[in-house]
């Protein structure tokens, strides 16, 4: 008999968010080694996104639908995937290990009896076996472990894995009118940080510490992001401060974040930050005190004055990019 | 109101993680444990809803002897009583919850507090899959909350804002920093809490649904390079961005 993935595929006001294509190229690869098909489900009320589902190679997808479920509602979220599991018979519940996922991911476990690893960094499967890979104190060792029950449930850290383009000919979506859903507990709105793009998403990030001296100074760190399309992220010592808020702290207790880019600026690189950041692909950093350990991790430094080089950097970024 | 907090007694987040020869554990030498900073807000969000709501806190800690510090510290900060659920070895986290849950019936509470998680195995899985075992409903990561009477309404951080989340009691919440500001622990409250009997239950765990295979050490990161002092080396870093890196 073979073997069901069901990928969770997460909508945001009717998108599927990337994360959600980074699990289906995840599933569609090992597969195989599993002997297994991939289906996938969403939960909403409108796709504005579906033609990306057949670029990313998916050939099966429901689609549960009602007005009520467009924002988030974990217990009726819960429950429809938990059934879904059932319905097909899925031995593996893959999804992305976002806000939404991290909420929802225990409560389906729990629902179906299964086993559960988030924020897995590598699968690797041997001999059918499923072995998963997880940064445990934030980052500073890494675990491996497998599930032992029979429906197992992951979910991945976002960024990390590749979403990747497969375009497959025929996608069946079939839809399912949820009735009666249970909203017992239910997002009744929500609230937008206006425009910024956030740590946990971004794929650079500019990120200011105390060398900045003040809040005031912090445009320097805001012109160099928004020149590279980056978001701005902040040292645990500016956000105690009171300088920037903390949905912009990076660290242990912080935000862990993955970009592609990291550029540290009057940042010392104290442990708890280092926790949160240093498994981003390619850090810059700029301090003036050459021993500071934030060179430790980083790819490319500059041991000067921020103050002088920020404006400089700015610039010579707007030329490359014009 | 009876009103549970749960707390995890975790290594010190200036620790330096060192795996130990059997690869399935850290090397305890020079590892210091403290209370799992994210809990402080769950024990100030029970006191302050307390105080609002009336009723009693009842602090429980699932894990060894040494869990009762971090029993302890709670009282210290005024937490009624303390409950130690004594496991010994390696239990996952849905050991944990099932010990969590299965006390938090027992004592009747209707409301319970955690972390969003714990900053050792960076699960932050505990609080949801109690709520599920239990039956009450869950909003985590929250840095708002408000009871009114039978109902619930808090704000949790997503990517780019937050969302508001309405429910109705029993539940459990999960804090995150910035919800509110943890009391320090008075002379006199680390007093009464020395007296405190912090009452020890063992518990009955089921088989692990996770298994540890190893534990390993990150790669360490090539050395990189200082490309220079000021201004002057902006243009040389640049263009490693663009054509060494690839990332801009
Ligand atoms: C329980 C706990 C949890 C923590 N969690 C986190 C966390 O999640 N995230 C986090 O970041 N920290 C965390 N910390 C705090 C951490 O230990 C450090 O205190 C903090 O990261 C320091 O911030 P900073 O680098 O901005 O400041 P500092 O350490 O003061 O460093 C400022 C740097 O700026 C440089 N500088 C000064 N002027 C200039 C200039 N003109 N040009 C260039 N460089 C300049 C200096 O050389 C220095 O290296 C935590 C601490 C504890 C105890
Ligand atoms: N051993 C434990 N005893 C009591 N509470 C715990 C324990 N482990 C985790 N918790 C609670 O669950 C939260 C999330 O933990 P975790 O899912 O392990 O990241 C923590 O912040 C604690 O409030």
């Amino acid at each position: 008999m073979s073997n069901i993935i069901l990928v969770y595929l997460e909508q945001r006001e009717g998108f599927i968010k990337k994360g959600s294509f980074e699990a289906v190229s995840k599933a569609i690869e090992i597969a195989p080694l599993l002997g297994a098909e991939v289906n996938a489900l969403v939960i909403g009320d409108s796709i504005n996104n579906s033609d990306s589902l057949k670029k990313y190679g998916l050939n099966k997808v429901t689609f549960y639908k009602n007005s009520e479920l467009q924002n988030y509602s974990s217990s009726a979220y819960a429950k429809i995937i938990a059934d879904a599991v059932k319905s097909v018979n899925a031995n593996y519940l893959i999804m992305s290990n976002t806000a939404l996922g991290k909420d929802l991911a225990p409560l389906v476990s729990v629902a179906l009896n299964a086993g559960l690893v988030v924020d897995a960094v590598s699968l690797e499967i041997e001999n059918g076996d499923l072995t998963i890979t997880r940064p445990i104190y934030a980052g500073k060792a890494l675990e491996s472990v497998s599930i032992t029950t029979n429906i197992k449930v992951v979910s991945l850290r976002p960024n990390v894995f590749k979403a990747i383009e497969n375009e497959v000919p025929e996608i069946e979506i079939s839809t399912i009118e949820v009735t009666d859903p249970d909203l017992s507990n239910r997002v009744v709105e929500l609230k937008k940080s206006e425009g910024k793009l956030d740590v946990a998403e971004a794929d650079i990030i500019v990120s200011g510490g105390r060398g900045l001296k003040g809040p005031e100074h912090f445009g320097l760190i805001e012109n160099l992001a928004k020149s590279l399309n980056a978001a701005v992220g902040a040292s645990r010592a500016v956000v105690d401060a009171g300088w920037r808020p903390h949905r912009e702290q990076v660290g242990q207790t912080g935000k862990t974040v993955t970009p592609t880019l990291y550029i540290a600026c009057g940042i010392s690189g104290a442990i708890q930050h280092l926790a949160g950041m240093s498994s981003s692909k390619y850090i810059v950093a700029i301090n003036k005190d050459k021993d500071a350990p934030i060179f430790s991790v980083a790819d490319y430094g500059i041991a000067g004055d921020l103050f002088e080089i920020l404006p400089v950097l700015t610039e010579e970024i707007k030329k490359v990019k014009a | 109101m009876k009103i549970a907090v749960c707390v995890s007694h975790v290594p010190d987040t200036a620790t330096k993680i060192k795996i130990a020869n059997d690869a399935r554990n850290i090397d305890p030498i020079g590892v210091s444990f403290i209370l799992n900073p994210y809990d402080e807000f769950a024990i100030e969000e029970a006191l302050k809803t307390k105080e609002k709501v009336g009723g009693e806190v009842i602090v429980l800690s699932v894990g060894p002897d040494t869990n009762k510090e971090t029993i302890r510290k709670a009282l210290a900060m005024g937490v009624d009583e303390g409950v130690h659920l004594k496991y010994d070895s390696y239990l996952d986290s849905f050991g944990v919850a099932k010990a969590l849950a299965d006390e938090i019936k027992n004592i009747g509470a209707e409301l319970v507090f955690m972390g969003k998680q714990s900053v050792d195995y960076d699960n932050g899985i505990v609080g949801s899959l109690t709520a599920a075992m239990l039956n009450f409903s869950v909003i985590t990561v929250c840095v708002t909350f408000d009871i009114n009477g039978n109902e619930i309404r808090a704000e949790r951080e997503i990517e780019g804002g937050r969302e508001v989340v309405q429910t109705t009691l029993p539940a459990v919440i999960t804090t995150q920093k910035g919800l509110n500001d943890p009391r320090y622990a008075s002379l006199k409250g680390i007093m009464t809490a020395k007296k405190k009997v912090i009452a020890e239950k063992s518990i009955t765990a089921d088989p692990n649904r996770v298994e540890l295979v190893t534990l390993k050490s990150p790669q360490p990161k090539n050395p990189g390079r200082i490309i220079g002092t000021d201004a002057s080396a902006v243009p040389e870093l640049v263009r490693l961005l663009k054509e060494e890196a690839k990332v801009i």
